[in-house]
């Protein structure tokens, strides 16, 4: 069992508001972790802090390090542009830029210096492939992303971030702007990913962690509660509040 | 009982017909105060049309669209427009030249790099701009910039379509940066978080992302811009000069079609003159031209069109 990415004492702050409180986890290669807890619970903050979103937020700090690789990503020696091609991110919402399918998925090559087509063309084919989404759209590459479903459009976010060949993969509720069939596609497809990729996903639903995860934490007003294999923590949890909020007792 | 409740029946349904009498009463209204604007520009068409076509009757149109020697007011007139709209066009590129890279790079800034806080400073400051009355800059292009650019190029006339083109490339900044800053402000932000994602920088984000998606809303404020670059009069009539020229050197004096209606219109002509006629004449194809350019941005906006 290898660790990923080691997040060590990290506290993090909107302003003055202190959204993460000392968070301590290890997060296992090839492995699907769920962060649950009730909103405002700061998973996903925390999720955000992992390739460096939150330093778009102005006002924001933190203390403690996450080290990745052996660095840690905080440090100066670590350029946040790099980080994000190996820590690539989905979102709650599907994102696609308003250009066509092809030109989602090539952003990311191009920008690493790819140029020559024929190796583009095979980016987009595999990426499309591995995120489940080749059949549906190999007739129409040149058509507007916009023109997809939403469950579509969320599949092409994540072949957009494979595009890139990441080594983690951080899902923000990936599913919670989808239908249910467009859901348990995206489900589907995360357990088949898990394989190649560490894939870190917040989830609203503890149905969802429970199908899909390895390993579940659990957070509550910026604390980690709990952490440990799934299983363990839906059957049978070690904290009280960890309990309640499985068993729907709040949030 | 029974009648009384007849009776309130009879209030309400009068009630109802009354409300319904008043909200048909305000539609008309809302329609013919739409309808004003309308009738109006049908109206300056019909005018326009009507002293064109009797003017052509005396100008034969193919001398007036291709001749080069435009002398209206000379004791043997010669009705060549093309000085004129070589001095009109000439004016609007390289105004355009000045004010698309400032207008286009001001609103990048302020919609991308820019706090909030600067923001909420220099966008009215900009917009201030706009507000300036357009002979304010026409003086200002007389007595300050042309003397700036004399300076620099000795040999330059008093009246140089330079000195307008700059004065008027600063009075449409404002109309570029903007609309632009509106349109890229609009892009939705998880967008731009996409693209971060993905490890792009803030320019690649800017130049890459966001300018394409608002393309569009771009490229339709360079048009009105341009479109106000060709119907600008008084920085022209004031520091462009009066010397209709066939010629693209803007170190020389020339004339637009706008100067040259000016120039008529305010000294004295007889009604139904041919010069009376030429004025319209200039004033149709002007208002051609703005037309036209207003439905190639029409198609271009569609051909770009990123919906988001």
């Amino acid at each position: 069992m290898n660790i990923k990415i080691d997040v060590k004492n990290l506290d993090f702050f909107y302003g003055d508001f202190k959204a993460l409180n000392n968070i301590n986890i290890e997060i296992e290669e090839n492995k699907v972790t769920a962060f649950i807890g009730p909103s405002g619970c700061g998973k996903s903050t925390f999720i955000r802090t992992m390739n460096r979103m939150n330093d778009l937020i102005d006002g924001t700090k933190h203390v403690g390090e996450i080290i990745y690789e052996g660095k840690n990503i905080y440090s100066s020696e670590v350029d946040v542009v790099e980080l994000r091609t190996k820590v690539g991110m989905v979102f709650q919402k599907p994102n696609p830029f308003p250009k066509s399918i092809y030109e989602n998925i090539v952003f990311g090559p191009k920008r690493n210096g790819i140029k020559k087509k024929a190796e583009l063309d095979r980016i987009v084919e595999t990426s499309l492939k591995d995120a489940a989404l080749w059949e549906e759209v190999k007739d129409r590459l040149d058509s507007s992303a916009w023109s997809l479903s939403g469950g579509q459009q969320q599949r092409l976010c994540i072949a957009r971030a494979l595009a890139m060949k990441p080594d983690v993969l951080l899902m923000d509720e990936p599913t919670s702007a989808l239908d249910p069939v467009a859901t348990s596609k995206i489900e589907e497809l995360i357990g088949e990913l898990k394989d190649k990729y560490t894939i870190v996903i917040v989830t609203h639903s503890m149905q969802q962690a429970g199908r899909i995860s390895d390993n579940t934490a659990f957070f509550l007003m910026g604390k980690l509660i709990e952490y440990g294999e799934t299983s363990k923590i839906f059957s049978n949890p070690e904290d009280k509040r960890t309990e309640d909020y499985i068993t729907g007792r709040f949030g | 009982m029974y009648a009384i409740q007849e009776k309130s029946k009879k209030i309400n349904r009068n009630k109802i017909k009354k409300r319904n009498v008043k909200e048909r009463c305000i539609k008309i209204i809302l329609f013919l105060l739409a309808s004003i604007s309308i009738l109006t520009t049908i109206g300056i068409v019909i005018i326009l049309s009507r002293e064109t076509i009797s003017f052509l009757r005396e100008v034969s149109i193919i001398e007036f669209l291709t001749g080069t020697e435009w002398t209206a007011l000379f004791a043997n007139p010669k009705f060549g427009v093309l000085p004129l709209v070589m001095g009109t066009l000439m004016i609007a590129v390289y105004g355009s030249f000045i004010a698309i890279p400032i207008g286009l790079g001001s609103a990048i800034y302020l919609s991308e790099y820019a706090s909030e806080k600067t923001r909420k400073i220099v966008k009215p400051l900009l917009e201030i701009l706009s507000g300036i009355p357009s002979i304010v800059y026409g003086y200002f292009a007389l007595t300050f910039i042309t003397p700036l650019l004399q300076k620099v190029i000795p040999d330059i006339n008093i009246f140089n379509a330079l000195s307008a083109s700059v004065a008027v490339g600063i009075m449409i900044i404002p109309m570029i940066s903007s609309l632009s800053e509106d349109a890229m402000k609009a892009v939705p932000n998880e967008i731009r978080q996409g693209a971060y994602a993905l490890g792009a920088t803030k320019f690649e984000v800017s130049i890459k992302i966001v300018v394409p998606a608002a393309l569009s809303s771009i490229i339709s404020s360079f048009v009105l811009a341009i479109s106000r670059a060709i119907g600008e009069t008084m920085i022209v009539s004031l520091a462009a000069g009066s010397t209709p020229k066939l010629t693209l050197n803007p170190l020389e004096s020339v004339q637009t079609m706008t100067s040259f209606i000016v120039q008529v219109a305010s000294g004295d002509v007889t009604h139904g003159s041919l010069i009376y006629k030429t004025i319209f004449a200039v004033g149709m194809l002007l208002f051609l031209i703005t037309l036209i350019m207003n439905i190639i941005a029409r198609m271009i906006i569609k051909k770009y069109r990123e919906e988001y």
